[in-house]
């Protein structure tokens, strides 16, 4: 039953949904200005990534992609943790999420 | 029979003798340097005599001997290293030493007072910081001179040619803190460049006429075809007579060798009069087949050897330094020797390059023990009286004066008078040439007497100073040198001409047109005119100097203008320093500071900078700072990366040309 649903889509429109995804990432972390917001652009892209490694182990019937996503989500998270204590230390400090104004390190 | 004969250990034990005194010799105790750098020459001589004992039988030490130990060495006799040296396409230059009559005669002159005068430095260098220096610089010498003479090939000589150059610029320039003698060095240097220049050219159309550097081949290659007459023959003669010119300080590239003064005196002795500067005479007699093909490259050879020398002995008349007067005797003495190949009397120059090495390097081994005597002391004016404080000196020096000036039976008598001969059988412009060395012959007797009244009778003219004899180690040479200069002529064999020396040489050089056709009576009158006008020097020193000491004084005065131009050398450096060095000097100032320094590297430089510059102007806009600008050429840089690697290219462009040819085609 399951695997007639699959056969029902093809291959290309989950590499279009992922591409989809990361091209929404990539749009979102270049014109977002909030930290938070661009922060969550990241995690959309690798969703996009991961989704892609994913159809492509199905459609050779690996594992290898599977377990690449694995490591992904692992590196996810562990990004996620340490990027949200960034971003709590950065509000602390200069009370603001605007990217544009987090400039310190500029000349 | 041959084949042990060791003869790449003669120039390999003056080598070593460089590496281990030149690397090691500073932290060596003084004996042990002193031990190497006699060892050296004397492994070289004892290889040479081995061989000269082979060549000349040896007779009963043959027999007292045990059977194979000095075997017969029948001449010549190649020694070539195994491996190729240089084989590149047509050229094939073998690294070969070749044992003939001319290079044992010559090896035994080099290595034999080359030991002799490493014996002296023992004394004379003692005291020198730079003792292991000196010995190695002596040892590299002997090493680049025996490649010099043993080469069979042009190439190989080169070697040996350069390098003998270079082990005279060290040792010019011995005392090096001295800013007269670095200079010297570096005129010495650059001299024999320009005679080099000759010698390179020679050998690049040897290659070019005859596809080998080879004596010999050359030689046979020139007996083969009677076509090889003048023309290419001659201007390779005289690129090769430029050379020898400039070793040998010839005209008009003499004017290093009277500064070369500037070395240590043994270093005069052994270099720059007794075996470096005779190296161009033995080019020449080397390459006697190829100058016998070019008559007019020969009578050049005789012409600037009969001006030279009595150009020279001119100019030694009033010099007043003592090694001045020698180092223009030398080149005066040289001068005779290039007569004598000029008029094809090889042996006969030969000859004389063998005598005049004995009582040249015993002339100045004594300068150098009056020198050493004195402290130091060089001016031939603030000595006098010395005979009774340094008898063996004064002995010694009086057979050299004897025999350079041609006293029978001193060794100078037989030589001198052996070219003289050849001379005078060649025709009327031969005889030219006889009146002019004749006349030489009676400056040099005066010269040479001059000094020896100047430093050795008279009254001291420098009371203050107090006169030792030198040690045992440079009398010793000094003994067996005047013993050399006495008997060395004799192996000549007859009055005039060569005799014995020449039928031994003749398979190397040839039986020069002049040995045949003189007469014994001919010899004879010829003798005694230069033994007479040898007297005549004599005696007219003996005037000037010893009767009349004002009289010398007096003639300077009453001719001021011969007297000026004799004590300055004829202007000559004064002439070579307006026309060649000053414009080169003007020039290579104008080209490098203006041309090279601040046209091309200043402009490299600015222009480099300039580009930078702009570029960094240009690319500065891109940092803008702005983080999320960054991030947008990473992505766009990333989406061209994959429009790169997606779109199939050669099919796109493959439809597109056929588009275009399609539409061409309508």
């Amino acid at each position: 039953m399951s695997s007639l649903l699959w056969e029902e889509v093809p291959i290309s429109w989950f590499l279009l949904l992922s591409a989809a995804l990361f091209s929404l990432g990539v749009l979102g972390f270049l014109i977002k200005r909030n930290l938070i917001t661009v922060f969550m652009s990241i995690e959309l892209m690798l969703n996009g990534v991961n989704l892609s490694f994913v159809t492509f182990a199905h459609q050779w019937h690996t594992v290898k992609g599977q377990i690449f996503v694995f490591f992904v989500m692992m590196v996810a998270a562990a990004e996620a943790a340490v990027g949200l204590a960034i971003i709590i230390a950065v509000f602390r400090a200069r009370a603001t999420l605007a990217v544009d104004r987090i400039d310190l390190m500029k000349l | 029979m041959n084949a042990h004969l060791p003869l790449w250990l003669i120039p390999l034990a003056p080598f070593a003798g460089f590496l281990i005194n030149g690397i090691l010799g500073r932290r060596l105790p003084k004996w042990l340097v002193t031990t190497v750098a006699l060892a050296a020459p004397l492994a070289a001589f004892s290889v040479v005599l081995e061989a000269a004992a082979g060549v000349f039988g040896a007779g009963p030490l043959q027999k007292l001997l045990p059977q194979g130990l000095l075997p017969p060495v029948s001449l010549p006799l190649t020694e070539t290293c195994p491996f190729a040296w240089i084989n590149a396409g047509a050229l094939h230059v073998d690294f070969s030493f070749v044992l003939d009559q001319l290079s044992l005669v010559m090896l035994l002159v080099v290595t034999g007072v080359g030991f002799l005068i490493h014996v002296y430095s023992v004394g004379y260098m003692g005291d020198d910081e730079g003792y292991a220096r000196y010995f190695s610089f002596l040892n590299l010498f002997l090493f680049f001179m025996s490649v010099l003479v043993l080469a069979a090939n042009a190439l190989v000589m080169f070697i040996g040619w350069e390098g003998v150059g270079l082990a005279s610029y060290l040792l010019i320039g011995f005392y090096f803190q001295k800013k007269s003698a670095a200079d010297a060095g570096k005129k010495a240097f650059i001299v024999n460049r320009i005679g080099d220049f000759g010698f390179l050219i020679a050998m690049f159309l040897l290659l070019a006429n005859f596809g080998t550097l080879t004596f010999t081949e050359i030689a046979t290659k020139l007996g083969q075809d009677p076509g090889w007459q003048g023309g290419v023959v001659t201007v390779i003669a005289l690129c090769l007579m430029l050379g020898a010119a400039g070793k040998s300080a010839q005209l008009p590239l003499y004017i290093w060798l009277p500064d070369a003064m500037e070395g240590p005196t043994p270093v005069s002795a052994l270099i720059h009069a007794a075996t470096m500067v005779t190296a161009g005479v033995y080019m020449v007699a080397r390459n006697h087949v190829l100058f016998g093909h070019a008559p007019f490259a020969l009578g050049v050879v005789a012409i600037v050897g009969a001006l030279t020398a009595i150009f020279a002995a001119t100019i030694a008349l009033v010099q007043n330094d003592i090694k001045r007067v020698l180092a223009y005797s030398t080149i005066s003495q040289l001068g005779y020797m290039f007569l004598g190949c000029g008029v094809a009397a090889y042996s006969a120059a030969i000859f004389h390059l063998v005598t005049h090495a004995f009582f040249k390097a015993l002339l100045f081994l004594a300068a150098g023990a009056v020198i050493h005597g004195l402290g130091g002391e060089q001016d031939l004016r603030k000595m006098g009286g010395l005979w009774k404080k340094l008898p063996v000196t004064f002995a010694v020096t009086t057979v050299g004066v004897l025999a350079i000036a041609g006293f029978f039976p001193f060794a100078g008598f037989f030589s001198k008078d052996a070219i003289l001969y050849a001379a005078f059988l060649q025709g009327a412009n031969g005889r030219v040439l006889w009146l002019v060395g004749v006349v030489t012959a009676l400056l040099t007797s005066f010269y040479m007497f001059r000094l020896w009244y100047l430093a050795f009778l008279g009254k001291p003219r420098s009371p203050e100073v107090h006169p030792h004899e030198s040690p045992w180690s440079m009398r010793g040479p000094l003994l067996i040198l005047a013993l050399l200069s006495i008997c060395g002529g004799w192996i000549g064999g007859t009055w005039a001409g060569v005799g014995r020396f020449g039928g031994f040489l003749a398979p190397s050089v040839g039986a020069g047109a002049a040995e045949t056709g003189g007469s014994a009576h001919l010899e004879l009158v010829l003798s005694l005119v230069a033994v007479g006008v040898a007297l005549a020097g004599w005696l007219v020193a003996h005037l000037l100097y010893r009767e009349k000491s004002t009289l010398a004084a007096s003639l300077a005065t009453a001719l001021p203008g011969g007297y000026r131009l004799l004590a300055d050398k004829y202007f000559v450096d004064e002439f070579y320093g307006a026309t060649v060095v000053k414009p080169l000097l003007g020039l290579s100032k104008f080209f490098l500071e203006w041309v090279v320094e601040i046209g091309i590297l200043g402009g490299a430089a600015w222009l480099l900078g300039g580009v930078a510059k702009l570029a960094g102007a240009a690319l500065q806009r891109w940092q803008s700072g702005n983080l999320r600008s960054y991030a947008a050429w990473v992505a766009a840089g990333a989406a061209l990366v994959l429009l790169f690697l997606l779109v199939p290219w050669a099919t796109v462009l493959a439809s597109l040309t056929a588009i275009h040819l399609g539409v061409a085609g309508h």
